[in-house]
């Protein structure tokens, strides 16, 4: 088996005078499934399309399987590459479409036959295999689609949005069927997605793009517990992380956070000693998931503060209630169990779990 | 409960008005339809009513929308005279070669204004559009000069040859037949070509085997245009061809049924009845083809 994986060194994207993507360093290992994720123009689909040869390099250079692929076009870099519309061939059955390929590299009959028949089967498009794309329905293009991409047999899969087109339910589908997918062909994924969610759920790795730069790469777990900037901490999770305005006081012996006039919180020691280098001047941030600002109970674990506060907005999601409430003009945002008693309007005593907090620098959004 | 009925009245009376709009709106288009059937149906019913008639009935003052004494003796002349014949054969082989030459050029040239984005793509695209707006009255007598020079030049015998107008027409068609197809690739989505190039294709590759099928409505429609514009023309072989074996319908209906200030009415009408037949019946069979062509890009993304 060839080695198939991909490196990115300084790879600039310029149009005229703008720059879309900044010089973005990435090494993705051979079988990693890797999702590039963030907002719309952030250069994820840019990047993708470098990958692809669909789009040249204006700078750096791009390699799969150590070789540099700069100057090699799209078809002999050997990757295959799904699109957000399916981007089928409107006139040829699904056979044809997934054939398409082999065929104008002259495979010979009984091997193109075997490949289309063992990928419909693994996308479970056997009785399709004679239909034009217009006889079927999103999900069934997405996964003709796939089909096309897995009979090249390709070192690197590139996906660019390719759920984006379905309805919520199909898509959490076929999430789970290009998982399956992945995990038996092994091959090399670059998946580019806007939705979070996507992202974590299927990348081994995920790569958080913002203006043209890479924010954070990690596992989704690392992202999701140990951000690095702001952006990522905003950008993963859902509903999103609070941001509220603080400072670090020092108070008996003890280092405090400040959120209100009202409100302050003795930090655990673990934060404290982390944290205690900082300057008391500067502007800070608290970023708290809603999950850990919960409905207070008999039993606090340490590290775990009370404060009263008055909701505006409640919003039962069934297993959990959202919570919505003002701390000096800043909303945030809690999760509190349905039988919590939480009313529109009503006070409620809410316990905030510093063990999980971050700090941030408010100027920077670096998270300390 | 009357709520309920509330509720039930509101969309039933709506959806009453909505289909009484409907129904007046199909009146008035169905009114329309017929006026303008009417009025473009009356000369051919004319031509059909005179053709079949003979000449002393068509110069006796009987009533012009009546045939008495029906005969198809026109038809059996004009089918059995060799000249006419000859005119047919020049304008079907001048109309299919122009036809082939016009695809052979217009689909490459608009493959690539649509789709290869190239230093002043755009402009050229503007550009081939213009020519098609210079009226062929303009520009026959440059057009003649040039095909003067050329033959003095080369030795090879251009005017007065009817095969000198398959190298005109294209002027015609071409521009329009691009423009057209121009416009009917720019609306097949960018990742079918993005997907053919990953899968292997070159771009001729791509042209033949996904552009060209996907776009074959399209096609058909620029094919009839081309047919009809160099089945119909008759200024340019007015101008280029004078022998008689080498005109093409339209001028050799008008230049030899009419001597002097002799119509032969019932062959004129005839000999136009029959040399409207092939675009009638290539109309017939394509038109839902042309259709889909004239409406490309409205539906489909």
């Amino acid at each position: 088996m060839l080695m198939a994986d991909v490196a990115l060194r300084k790879v600039v994207k310029r149009y005229d005078d703008v720059e879309a993507v900044r010089g973005i360093d990435l090494d993705i290992a051979d079988h990693e499934f890797i999702v590039l994720v963030g907002p719309s123009g952030c250069g994820k689909s840019t990047t993708l399309r470098m990958i692809a040869g669909l789009e040249d390099i204006s700078d750096g250079d791009i390699m799969i399987g150590g070789d540099v692929v700069n100057d090699v076009p799209p078809k002999d870099r050997d990757i295959a590459m799904v699109f957000q519309n399916y981007a089928l061939y409107p006139h040829m059955t699904v056979a044809e479409n997934m054939s398409f390929g082999l065929r104008l590299k002259h495979y010979p009959k009984a091997e193109i036959n075997a490949r289309v028949t063992e990928a419909a089967r693994l996308l479970d498009i056997t009785d399709l295999i004679n239909r034009k794309p217009k006889q079927l329905s999103g999900g069934q293009r997405q996964r003709v689609a796939m089909g096309r991409a897995i009979v090249r047999n390709p070192k690197v899969f590139l996906f660019d949005e390719p759920l984006s087109n379905l309805d919520a339910k199909l898509r959490v589908q076929m999430r789970i069927e290009i998982k399956k997918v992945h995990q038996k062909v092994r091959t090399t994924t670059v998946y580019v997605t806007h939705d979070q969610v996507e992202a974590m759920t299927l990348a081994d790795r995920v790569v958080v793009m913002n203006k043209g730069r890479i924010e954070q790469i990690g596992t989704p777990n690392e992202l999701y517990h140990k951000p690095a900037t702001r952006f990522v901490a905003g950008f993963i999770g859902s509903p999103a992380m609070n941001f509220i305005p603080c400072r670090l006081e020092d108070s008996g012996g003890k280092l405090n956070i400040r959120l209100t006039d009202r409100i302050s919180f003795p930090l655990p020691p673990a934060r404290a000693a982390r944290y205690n280098a900082l300057p008391r001047t500067d502007r800070l941030q608290l970023g708290i998931r809603p999950e850990h600002l919960t409905e207070s109970n008999a039993h606090l674990e340490a590290g775990v503060e009370t404060f009263d506060t008055v909701l505006d907005v409640t919003e039962p999601m069934g297993m959990e209630t959202l919570v919505y409430f003002g701390l000096e003009g800043t909303p945030v945002c809690g999760r509190v169990n349905p039988n919590a008693g939480a009313k529109d309007g009503a006070p409620m005593r809410l316990a905030m779990d510093l063990n999980n907090m971050h700090l941030l620098n408010e100027e920077t959004g670096v998270v300390l | 409960m009357s709520t309920l009925v509330i509720d039930k009245a509101g969309p039933t009376r709506k959806l009453g008005s909505m289909s009484r709009d409907r129904t007046w709106a199909l009146r008035w288009s169905y009114f329309f339809l017929v006026l303008f059937a009417i009025f473009f149906l009356t000369p051919p019913a004319y031509m059909l009513i005179t053709s079949l008639k003979s000449s002393a009935e068509i110069s006796a003052a009987t009533n012009p929308w009546w045939v008495y004494h029906p005969t198809l003796s026109n038809y059996v002349e004009l089918l059995t005279s060799n000249q006419f014949l000859r005119f047919f054969f020049n304008s079907s082989m001048i109309s299919i070669i122009v036809v082939i030459v016009t695809m052979l050029i217009s689909i490459p040239a608009a493959f690539a204004l649509a789709r290869m984005k190239f230093w002043g793509s755009t402009t050229l695209a503007t550009g081939v559009f213009l020519t098609y707006l210079i009226p062929d009255s303009l520009l026959f007598i440059p057009l003649f000069k040039m095909l003067a020079v050329i033959q003095e030049f080369t030795g090879i015998t251009l005017l007065n040859r009817w095969y000198v107008l398959v190298f005109i027409y294209p002027t015609l068609t071409v521009p329009f037949c691009t423009w057209i197809m121009i416009g009917y690739f720019a609306s097949i989505p960018k990742e079918l070509d993005e997907a053919a190039i990953i899968d292997g294709a070159s771009w001729l590759q791509t042209l033949l085997r996904i552009f060209i099928p996907v776009a074959l409505p399209g096609l058909i429609a620029a094919t009839i245009f081309a047919f009809t514009v160099s089945w119909a023309q008759f200024l340019y072989p007015l101008v280029f061809t004078t022998s008689i074996d080498q005109l093409v319908l339209p001028v050799g209906i008008t230049t030899t049924l009419i001597k002097g200030d002799v119509f032969n009415w019932g062959q004129i009408m005839t000999g136009a009845l029959l040399g409207a037949a092939p675009p009638l019946v290539i109309y017939a069979f394509l038109m839902d083809y042309y259709i889909a062509g004239l409406t490309a890009g409205a539906t489909k993304g």
